[in-house]
């Protein structure tokens, strides 16, 4: 008897028996993601489910992300099989207004320049000895499109999707910090004052609003298959919305099938962010790639920007080539913000919008044109 | 196929591969808002 209340006892407090110490680490990592989504508003639909995930997993013994584990059945779910970034994508077209990319399609090339962070990166993680999957999975933080990160991740790395994720939604959450210094470093006085003529533009008929999706979808699943799922929903959802006719799907696909997804995809995410698997000098390099990814995106969509300004005779603020990258609408803001300060009556937040949007569709582009190669390459089924 | 090998042809083909596909896209709303224009843009013509 006395044996068996030992014994029954001993179970009790088995979790603090067994912890390691990178578990406590981690339980204050999950705790400072609760404390920048709540105090801070760093991206807290998704760092509250995340840092709590973490918070979870490492408690020892739970068996959370065991075979019956509940996380491991919410990763398998949608995770596991891309799933949960496919259903947030039909939301991001849901909400998206791609009116005034539509109306100066040049801009399309901003969105082109905004990417090339993620392929210039992934050289960079090559150089520093990660295998050509991995080097793929840290590259498309540079997307600054959080589900384009987690499919693709998800897909060819899933070692280093806590990572990966982290530092995708965190840095973009900080969009407005790291991109004002690269924007000044990189323009004048005067090419941060120019005004952007809105006369040339006109606005776009409904039929070329709904025939946008779907032309997009068409040919770019021809030219990069591999990438279709990801532009398929995200047009998708755009065609729910300019159609005008399912007003409920469009709903529902941005708010509450997006809502359910986030916080599913959240807590699978933290959850495989385990300390005895995450806590490694890799994670770091991971980091600090991701950071180095959008310092990258920006410098080539300003670039980008001055190349447009010097070809169409100085009609482009290059200040808009920042927001080229998929961050949406922040980038967008910080370019408006920005070009404000150094002339109160320039307003270039619609064209900045329609760089922005150009982002998210560049953004998945260049991951379905990476998925291509890869598979042409043969590296990838 | 070699780090470098495959670093490069990702950069090249990655690269250029968007900005042609975006150009292409561009292209093609440029011909979707000729084949759909705005009725108001009609009726001012």
């Amino acid at each position: 008897m006395f044996d068996a209340i030992v014994n029954g006892l001993s179970g009790l407090g088995a979790g603090l028996v067994e912890m390691h110490w990178s578990n406590p680490v981690m339980i204050a990592v999950g705790g400072l993601l609760l404390y920048l989504a709540i105090k801070k508003d760093v991206e807290p639909l998704l760092l509250i489910p995340i840092g709590f995930g973490a918070i979870l997993i490492n408690i020892p013994l739970a068996g959370l992300m065991e075979e019956e584990g509940f996380l491991r059945t919410i990763y398998n779910m949608g995770v596991a099989n891309e799933l949960f970034p496919l259903l947030i994508f039909i939301g991001i077209g849901a909400m998206t207004d791609f009116g005034p990319l539509l109306e100066d399609p040049k801009i399309f090339l901003l969105g082109a320049a905004g990417q090339f962070g993620m392929f210039l990166t992934l050289g960079l993680a090559l150089l520093f000895g990660f295998s050509k999957l991995d080097s793929v999975a840290i590259g498309v933080i540079g997307a600054c499109d959080g589900p384009t990160a987690i499919y693709v991740t998800s897909k060819f790395a899933p070692h280093l999707l806590g990572a990966v994720s982290v530092a995708a939604y965190s840095y973009m959450s900080l969009v407005p910090v790291i991109q004002p210094p690269i924007m000044r470093l990189l323009t004048t006085e005067k090419e941060r004052t120019i005004v952007m003529d809105t006369g040339d533009t006109k606005p776009v008929s409904k039929e070329a609003r709904i025939a946008f999706p779907i032309v997009i979808t068409v040919i770019g699943g021809l030219i990069a298959p591999k990438g279709l799922p990801l532009l398929a929903t995200i047009m998708l959802g755009n065609l729910m919305r300019e159609s005008g006719v399912v007003g409920r799907l469009a709903k529902a696909s941005e708010n509450e099938i997006a809502n359910v997804v986030t916080l599913l995809l959240g807590i699978s995410i933290g959850a495989t962010m385990d300390g005895r698997l995450f806590l490694k000098g890799e994670t770091l390099l991971i980091l600090a790639f991701g950071f180095l990814a959008i310092c990258l995106d920006t410098v080539c969509g300003v670039l980008f920007g001055k190349l447009m300004n010097l070809v169409t005779g100085g009609k482009i603020n290059p200040l808009i080539g920042a927001a080229g990258i998929s961050a949406y609408p922040m980038a967008a803001r910080v370019a408006q913000r920005e070009g404000l300060k150094y002339n109160k009556f320039n307003f270039l937040l619609m064209h900045a919008i329609g760089a922005n949007t150009g982002g998210q569709v560049g953004s998945v582009m260049a991951a379905a044109i990476m998925l291509s190669v890869l598979q042409g390459m043969g590296l990838v089924p | 196929m070699g780090n470098l090998e495959f670093g490069l042809t990702m950069i090249v083909v990655g690269m250029g591969g968007t900005m042609i596909v975006l150009g292409l896209f561009a292209v093609l709303m440029a011909l979707l808002k000729k084949v759909f224009p705005n009725r108001e843009d009609e009726a001012a013509e």
